[in-house]
């Protein structure tokens, strides 16, 4: 068991986005966080990331609380994330959107970097040699010295989660990965994503709408409906699930 | 993999180094008193619109705090180096403290402690500064480049109030002017293309994206904002020395602008731009004294039109913006440029 959510509340205000939801995610497992718009997804994953906290709960990481540690301290504890909506660095070279990710790993000081001194030269070649292969496993080594903007989209994605692997992360967060992509292009995303938890040893936790893509990658899923759990188990189950029917297309039986 | 030692991008950079320190020592030998100041001028400006730069274009945080800095770090070289007798004949409004008398140091440790000082007010005054962004950052930075000015001018135990201090002596040569300014220009290089450097561009990008890959936004930010300060420190100490007298008015938020306009003008963000940008405007300005004078355009004879330089000035101004909003270089470095064209062959 790599991410325990227990019992996690979140209000804004008023508004309850998430209400008393628990689950855990095993290691090396792909877990699947589905749901219709408005569920609370995104906003759980930014509660396990660090950006929010919870009003109640708690989730642990390896055993230990992480809620209330600052969001970038949750990254060089091994949680790294992805976007919704594409952000790469947009000014910056592919080569250098993903040695940001490298970013808490390169061990020298900011007088070193100024004058230049030898461990600045052996950290930077040891980061780029692990940012070249990692761009070689999701094959976009090519693109290494193109603006990160002028790629397609489905590159960009790419690029995204090299970028958060180079993070060197146990558990990777994915927002709707499949977002904006054509069936080809899926199929693509969801054997590169099996390929990637072997190669990286690492657990995927991701949001999706692509039942498709759900059910061919998840080992689990939960679905979230007005920020209460409504199912977590196999997704073969989930869509046979009455409440689940329920929550995506509506009560038949009121209709 | 192995990596060449000597790639055309360092190399071409040690050539920029060696011709430019050969032309310091060139200038400082050759040129008449008139130019050497002026490119004087130009080298401390060179470190205040590159330290500037780092701040504003690559960390992307738009503060208005520059004057601020050049004023403290004005002031402490000018204290270090006025001997004692000089101050207590010009401080008319309050007898200095005796610790202001006490300081001495020779030129050197005054631009260091200039430096200093400001980096270590930086540093302190980054905390509630990076509580905000993007406007409000500007209004709180400008407001303390104010709060400078004013304490100078009521603290005349240790500034002289709004007399200033005069009679500083004149160190500032092209050895050191322009010395710092190739030492400023590579160091802050040197950050620019480092882990530092890259965080900070990220910051200036996406700032939560930067979050979520790890990196701790207000400390890159502080280290921006203090190595930008401690630049502008020694800037305004060998300013100091340049004019050999200072006073409150010349740190005004005019000088802010200026160093603003140089940046946007050249290209935010970058390096070259920053440099191109302060030997178009400063030593532009001076070299367009000839559009006040009396002019013969194609037989028309002109009266003199005192101001009519800034009038061309701004003209020009209207038309980068216009035309080339990104500035002269955009976010590109000069070394930027060799490499597209090697891309393109």
């Amino acid at each position: 068991m790599i991410l325990e959510v227990s019992n996690v509340t979140k209000k804004f205000g008023g508004v309850t986005a998430i209400k008393d939801t628990s689950f855990t995610v095993n290691s090396k497992e792909i877990f699947g966080l589905i749901g219709p718009n408005g569920a609370g997804k995104t906003t759980m994953f930014n509660i396990i990331t660090g950006n929010y906290e919870p009003t109640e709960g708690s989730i642990k990481f390896h055993g230990q609380i992480i809620n209330g540690i600052k969001p970038y301290k949750i990254v060089h504890r091994g949680i790294a994330r992805t976007f919704q909506n594409i952000r790469l660095f947009n000014s910056m070279t592919v080569l250098d959107n993903i040695l940001i990710g490298f970013d808490y790993q390169a061990t020298y000081t900011y007088i070193e970097s100024i004058f230049r001194l030898p461990r600045f030269f052996k950290e930077e070649k040891r980061i780029k040699q692990r940012a070249i292969e990692i761009m070689e496993i999701l094959d976009i080594a090519q693109y290494a010295d193109e603006l990160s903007t002028s790629l397609s989209y489905g590159q960009q994605r790419k690029v995204e989660i090299a970028r958060a692997l180079a993070a060197n992360p146990q558990l990777l967060l994915l927002d709707e990965p499949a977002a904006g992509m054509n069936p080809k292009e899926t199929h693509e995303l969801a054997e590169l994503f099996f390929k990637i938890r072997d190669e990286f040893d690492i657990t995927i936790l991701l949001i999706e709408h692509d039942m498709k893509f759900v059910n061919k990658l998840c080992d689990r899923v939960m679905v979230l409906d007005y920020g209460k759990t409504i199912f977590t188990g196999h997704i073969k189950d989930a869509i046979k699930d009455e409440e689940v029917i329920k929550a995506y297309l509506g009560d038949f039986k009121h209709a | 993999m192995q990596e060449k030692i000597f790639t055309r991008e360092r190399l071409i950079s040690l050539a920029i180094i060696i011709t430019a320190i050969w032309f310091i020592n060139f200038a400082q030998t050759n040129f008449d008193e008139y130019t050497i100041r002026i490119l004087n001028n130009v080298a401390i400006f060179i470190i205040l619109a590159v330290s500037y730069n780092l701040i504003n274009g690559i960390t992307g945080q738009f503060s208005l705090e520059p004057n601020g800095f050049i004023a403290i770090g004005a002031y402490v070289t000018a204290i270090l180096t006025v001997d004692a007798d000089g101050m207590l004949y010009q401080y008319d409004i309050e007898d200095p403290y005796p610790w202001i008398l006490a300081l001495q140091s020779d030129f050197g440790f005054a631009l260091f402690c200039s430096g200093t000082i400001s980096a270590i007010l930086a540093l302190s005054l980054s905390f509630p500064v990076f509580r905000v962004r993007g406007d409000y950052l500007a209004i709180v930075t400008l407001g303390f480049g104010f709060i400078i000015r004013i304490l100078a001018i009521n603290s005349p135990e240790i500034t002289n109030g709004s007399l200033g201090i005069n009679d500083i002596p004149e160190a500032s040569n092209l050895y050191w002017t322009g010395g710092l300014a190739i030492a400023s220009v590579l160091g802050i290089t040197n950050i620019i293309y480092s882990k530092f450097g890259r965080a900070m561009k990220a910051v200036r990008d996406d700032e939560d994206a930067a979050t979520a890959m790890g990196i701790n936004t207000f400390k890159i930010k502080t280290m921006a904002f203090t190595t930008s300060a401690f630049f502008e420190g020694v800037g305004g100490g060998l300013l100091a020395a340049l004019l050999t007298s200072i006073s409150p008015d010349l740190f005004s938020f005019f000088l802010t602008f200026q160093l603003l306009i140089i940046i946007v003008l050249g290209g935010l963000g970058s390096t070259t731009g920053a440099i191109i940008g302060t030997i178009f405007v400063m030593a532009g300005l001076e070299y367009a004294r000839f559009l006040d004078e009396p002019m013969n355009i194609l037989g028309f004879e002109t009266d003199a039109m005192p101001g009519m330089r800034m009038v061309v000035f701004s003209l020009v101004l209207i038309f980068v913006m216009l035309f080339a909003r990104e500035g002269f270089m955009g976010k590109k470095e000069l070394t930027d440029l060799f490499k597209k064209k090697k891309a393109k062959k």
